[in-house]
């Protein structure tokens, strides 16, 4: 891909630079008189005979790209869907029937193609991980698919390409490519239910969390909390940012969202929670930053 | 003027007489009753300065952008007002500024080039005039009460058929600009029907100045792209008004047939925007180089080539949306295919220019503007064709670079070049030089600095339409310098407005022809006169000025065709679409306020709907039919004083003509087209739910009764058949036949739209279950329309008759009527068709 953008750039260069050349040859070096038959040249070669050339080797050089980076994957497969203005993950592991449920991150095992299968609920959006890939559009009413296959490791930003709505800007999330033992060890965690809270600070955010009635949106596999409509939280204490990539992962960042998330994300169906003693949104970033 | 003392000179006094005869003709009109002139000169002056108002407009609004993305996290405005922001900065500029101002400046300039008195329908022009207007205001000014559309200008469902969050924005954008496409497609057929009937004797089809070539190619592009985004248009606020399905996958729609249709009309547009403006090249090029275009056949192949694959590209703005390999293939080849003829058009310019002796200038500065900008837009254009190096960049700043490259150095550099080159045909002075070259290293290096980062921070993985980005990304010097470049650029066209509007009065006037160009625009005195060409040269070349000695004198001394208004009327003349052969000397109608009236009550017909406020949509729906009618009744089809005019030069010609050979006719003709455009992506949406679904139509959905619509068919051909016999029959003298005829028309018509309405509601089709109901209404709902459309024609027939205004002699009333029923037959035919047998077939 990058071989190919290079490839492009420095010919779209040279062409620039030889047609604004013979421009400034034919208007301001005086030339001597030329008869037709270079203008008809001129014409045919650069305008007809010339792209016909590069443009259909172009074609085939970028083309042949095409099956190879829409070739299927061996074996993880990954439900992305996109929300406004998050990103609701399921692994889903060979021979396993049961999805894994996480959020507003992937974590990608190195060297394996993965797929992802992409939909959307609500309005089109589209995953786009710079680093790693081109985007597919994620459409209502539609199964697409984008197949990865990391070749580094590392952390990565990723975000929403297609507008999708007042917090359109909001709208990120990191991958994480992973060697595949630790990525196999991250799953198997993952898959498990939330940890008891140890501290009381945590235990009465806990408390709290189920009181205020959170448990109708999100799900903390393990408690009662097991609504269906917002990120998964089981683990979100290990995730390596909040609100879907706009806030880094710190109990401040939790109580801050917790108490203003209408105002940081506009038209979020997440309510602020502004009116909670700042005492209860410390016990509740203390819980959910413990869910790691 | 050249005005000899000499009183007694019996041939100065013919030419004053003349001259004072003509002038009285085209009078403009005085105080404030100088709002109802509908002459070329002032409404396409009007029309420019109109959308150059709205580009300054959108401009601010793309100030506005580049302050907020200056720094990283910017608060200086919210999220929600930045998206109405950029929604309205993206609408404005394609629909307000870019298309109108093409219309515009070819209203203006045309008719001079043709040595054409005015276009053939001039109350028209003025009809689109103030429509363009009053929808624009209305657009526009949605953003000061926050209710600007915030959807982006593609405006992809569902997030803008989705009330709580797309408001009464979306409604104004969708209402508010399909009454200004209305308006583009009125002036696309004038100014087809322009450069066919209304040029000089002589000027055969290929001796058309290459702005005429390219009008004409745009014309038609207009005719068949804008009908498509009208139809998607019903469509959409058919869903948003009354929850119809259409784009709504729970119930069977899709949000892709919107993006298809808005894409139809969306790559095109491109062209539409690309093509008028480098025809301005295509004029300045030759005068200065002072040689007649080199490679004039491959030019206008090429310029026809353009527009024909243009409509072969829309899919490359969905490569992202997972279509299958071979689509993606097969539209990745026809979007590089589409450079060649761009690249012709560039190296027919570059050989004229080595092929003559140029002189430097300022609008040749613009032109440099144009190729250095724009031939680098046109190669990242062939990067991004390829679908697999799309997918990296679409939706990225790489290709908010890439569309300004394209649309400024290949919209508005030329457009400027043009502002420079044709403002002393429209003031009789020239701009000033030196400001001139200000002007354009402001806009020039500005424009480089504000768009050449966005290359690259695109490619780092900036998304389109963030209202901020986070810090560390490596974004935050890009934006700051692309801001800094905006300003410059913002700085280049505030000194181009203070040149334009400046006093001038010292100034003296601009010589004859003061660029030395070849073409007849260049004819027009200093100042120009309201006539336009004071008499209409015989031509037999393709640069009159240069080749056929003396015209520019001839001409002046009335010594030419129609030198004269013997009858106090505005007439110009009407030839042959071929040869160019004079057929017919045109009476175009003069001021009146008619035509704003019925804008204005058309306009208020679409801004009540946003409203809902039904009974007031109602009643200025019934004015503005009124209005068109008396428009029409007043002012077409007038039966002359005398049947032919001796026009000079021993030629005397018919003043009216009906049929083929007429403009009106030419016109419904083109309309149609138009008509039958929007009435296939109806159909297109009915088979592409057939492809999406795997049973369509689903069989828990009832089918409209194949009887009814049957019936409502063969109502429908028999009021055809009527009106095609009355034409026949009063055209044989008959004019009782054809008063029965259209009567009884009418009457199986009206029948026939009631049954096809019937054909849906008897057997109970709820369009707002599922999407093969709503599909089904809405073509049957275009026919019936269609259908009572035809009545009030056949109505309008039977009153002239009456009258006395359509006599067998003169009838061009029902060969327009009866055109447009050939139309009707067909709409009607395969809208039954599709809708009585496809469910049989399936």
């Amino acid at each position: 891909m990058a071989e190919l953008f290079w490839l492009m750039a420095g010919g779209a260069a040279l062409i620039w630079v030889l047609v604004l050349g013979t421009a400034f040859y034919a208007t301001r070096v005086r030339p001597r008189p030329h008869g037709e038959h270079v203008g008809r040249m001129l014409i045919l070669g650069g305008g007809v005979a010339f792209p016909l050339v590069v443009l259909t080797s172009l074609l085939i050089y970028g083309l042949a790209l095409m099956p190879e980076l829409r070739a299927p994957g061996d074996g993880l497969k990954i439900r992305v869907s996109g929300e406004q203005w998050w990103w609701r993950v399921a692994y889903y592991r060979p021979g396993s029937d049961a999805p894994v449920h996480a959020a507003n991150e992937l974590r990608l095992p190195l060297g394996q193609r993965v797929e992802l299968e992409l939909d959307s609920p609500d309005v089109i959006h589209s995953l786009w991980i710079p680093p790693l890939a081109g985007k597919v559009d994620m459409i209502p009413g539609r199964t697409t698919r984008l197949v990865l296959e990391p070749t580094r490791t590392g952390t990565f930003r990723g975000v929403c390409a297609e507008f999708c709505g007042a917090s359109h800007a909001l709208m990120a999330f990191m991958v994480e490519v992973m060697e595949p033992e630790a990525f196999a060890a991250w799953l198997e965690s993952e898959a498990a239910p939330a940890r008891p809270a140890k501290d009381a600070l945590a235990r009465q955010g806990a408390d709290l969390f189920l009181e205020l009635g959170c448990g109708a949106c999100h799900t903390v596999r393990g408690t009662e909390a097991r609504g269906p409509v917002g990120p998964d939280l089981t683990h979100v204490g290990s995730r390596l940012s909040l609100a879907a990539g706009i806030m880094p992962n710190e109990p401040d960042a939790f109580a801050r969202w917790i108490a203003e998330a209408e105002e940081i994300k506009p038209g979020s169906r997440m309510p602020s929670f502004n009116m909670l003693p700042a005492r209860e949104l410390d016990a509740l970033a203390a819980w959910l930053e413990s869910l790691q | 003027m050249n005005e000899a003392p000499a009183g007694h000179d019996p041939d100065m006094e013919r030419r004053r007489g003349q001259e004072k005869r003509l002038r009285a003709a085209w009078a403009t009109p005085r105080g404030w009753r100088y709002w109802s002139a509908v002459n070329n000169t002032e409404v396409g002056v009007w029309y420019t300065a109109t959308s150059f108002a709205f580009m300054l407009f959108a401009g601010v609004l793309g100030l506005l952008i580049r302050v907020q993305l200056a720094v990283p996290d910017n608060d200086f405005m919210t999220g929600p007002f930045y998206n109405q922001v950029f929604t309205l900065h993206g609408t404005v500029m394609m629909f307000l500024f870019a298309v109108p101002i093409f219309e515009a400046v070819a209203i203006t300039i045309m008719p001079q080039m043709l040595a054409a008195r005015d276009l053939p329908f001039p109350r028209l022009s003025a009809f689109g005039y103030w429509c363009f207007l009053i929808g624009g205001v209305f657009v526009c000014g949605s953003i000061f009460f926050g209710a600007a559309p915030d959807g982006g200008w593609f405006m992809y469902p569902p997030l803008s058929t989705d009330p709580e969050q797309a408001g009464i924005g979306a409604d104004i954008w969708l209402l508010g600009l399909s009454f200004i496409e209305v308006a583009s497609i009125a002036a696309a057929v004038e100014l087809i029907v322009g450069t066919l009937k209304c040029r000089p004797p002589g000027m055969r089809i290929n001796m058309i100045p290459l702005y005429a070539w390219y009008i004409l190619v745009v014309g038609v592009m207009i005719v068949f792209a804008f009908p498509p985004l009208i139809a998607g248009d019903i469509l959409f606020e058919m869903e948003r008004m009354f929850d119809w399905p259409f784009f709504d996958p729970r119930r069977g729609g899709d949000p892709l047939l919107w993006q298809h249709l808005f894409w139809i009309f969306g790559h095109p547009e491109v062209y539409i925007i690309f093509l008028p403006a480098i025809a301005v090249v295509a004029m300045i090029v030759p005068t200065f180089a002072q040689r007649p275009i080199f490679g004039y056949s491959w030019i206008v192949l090429a310029a026809v080539g353009t527009g024909f694959l243009s409509f072969g590209l829309w899919v490359h703005h969905m490569f992202a949306t997972g279509l299958p390999a071979v689509s993606l293939g097969f539209f990745s080849a026809a979007s590089q295919a589409v450079a060649i003829p761009t690249g012709v058009q560039i190296f027919v310019f570059i050989a004229t220019l080595l092929l003559g002796r140029v002189v430097s200038s300022t609008p040749m500065l613009f032109v440099w503007g144009t190729l250095a900008v724009f031939v680098l837009g046109g190669l990242t254009g062939v990067m991004v064709a390829l679908a697999p190096f799309d997918w990296q960049v679409h939706d990225s700043h790489f290709i908010v670079a890439h569309l300004h490259y394209t649309l400024i150095g290949g919209g508005l550099f030329p457009i400027v070049a043009g502002i420079y080159y044709f403002f002393p045909l429209v003031s009789g002075k020239k701009l000033s030089d030196r400001l001139g070259k200000w002007v354009f290293w402001l806009m020039f290096l500005g424009f480089n600095i504000a768009f050449l980062p966005m290359h690259v921070s695109g490619l780092r993985g900036m998304p389109r339409r963030v209202f901020s980005y986070p810090e560390g990304l490596g974004l935050e010097n890009l934006n700051l310098v692309s801001t800094i470049g905006a300003f410059i650029f913002a700085a280049g066209f505030v000194l181009l407005v203070l040149d334009v509007v400046r006093p001038r009065r010292g100034q003296p006037y601009a010589d004859t022809n003061p660029w030395n160009a070849g073409t007849l625009e260049w004819l027009i005195e200093m100042p120009g006169e309201s006539w336009g060409v004071r008499s209409v040269p015989q031509i037999s070349s393709r640069y009159p000025l240069w080749e056929q000695e003396g015209l520019a004198r001839q001409v002046a001394e009335g010594r030419c065709y129609l030198p004269d208004a013997e009858e106090g009327r505005r007439e110009t003349l009407i030839t042959t679409t071929i040869d160019a052969l004079p057929v017919q000397c045109l009476r175009v109608p003069g001021p009146t306020f008619i035509t704003l009236w019925a804008a204005a009550f058309t306009g208020g017909v679409f801004v009540f709907a946003t409203f809902h406020w039904w009974f007031a949509t109602l009643v200025s729906g019934i004015l503005g039919a009124g209005a068109i009618l008396r428009w029409l009744w007043t002012g077409t089809a007038e039966i002359p004083e005398k049947p032919a005019k001796d026009i000079g030069l021993g030629v005397t010609l018919p003043l009216y003509m009906s049929g083929p050979r007429s403009v009106g006719w030419w016109a419904m003709f083109i309309t149609m087209m138009g008509d039958m455009a929007a009435f296939a992506s109806l159909i297109f949406g009915y088979f592409f739910y057939w492809t999406i679904h795997p049973d369509f139509p689903p069989p828990d959905q009832p089918d409209p009764s194949a009887g009814w619509l049957g019936l409502g068919l063969v109502l429908l051909l028999g009021a055809w058949w009527l009106t095609v016999r009355a034409r026949g029959r009063n055209a044989a003298g008959s004019p009782g036949a054809l008063r029965g005829a259209l009567a009884l028309g009418a009457v199986l018509a009206t029948a026939g739209s009631a049954a096809l309405i019937a054909a849906a509601w008897l057997p109970g089709l709820d369009p707002t279950s599922h999407v093969y109901p709503a599909i089904v209404w809405i073509l049957l709902i275009w026919t019936a329309v269609h259908g009572i459309l035809g009545v009030v024609m056949q109505l309008y027939c039977i009153a002239g008759s009456v009258a006395g205004r359509l006599t067998p002699r003169y009838d061009i009333d029902i060969w327009n009527v009866t055109l447009f029923w050939h139309f009707m037959a067909l709409t009607a035919f395969l809208t039954v068709a599709v809708l009585a047998l496809f469910p049989m077939a399936v």
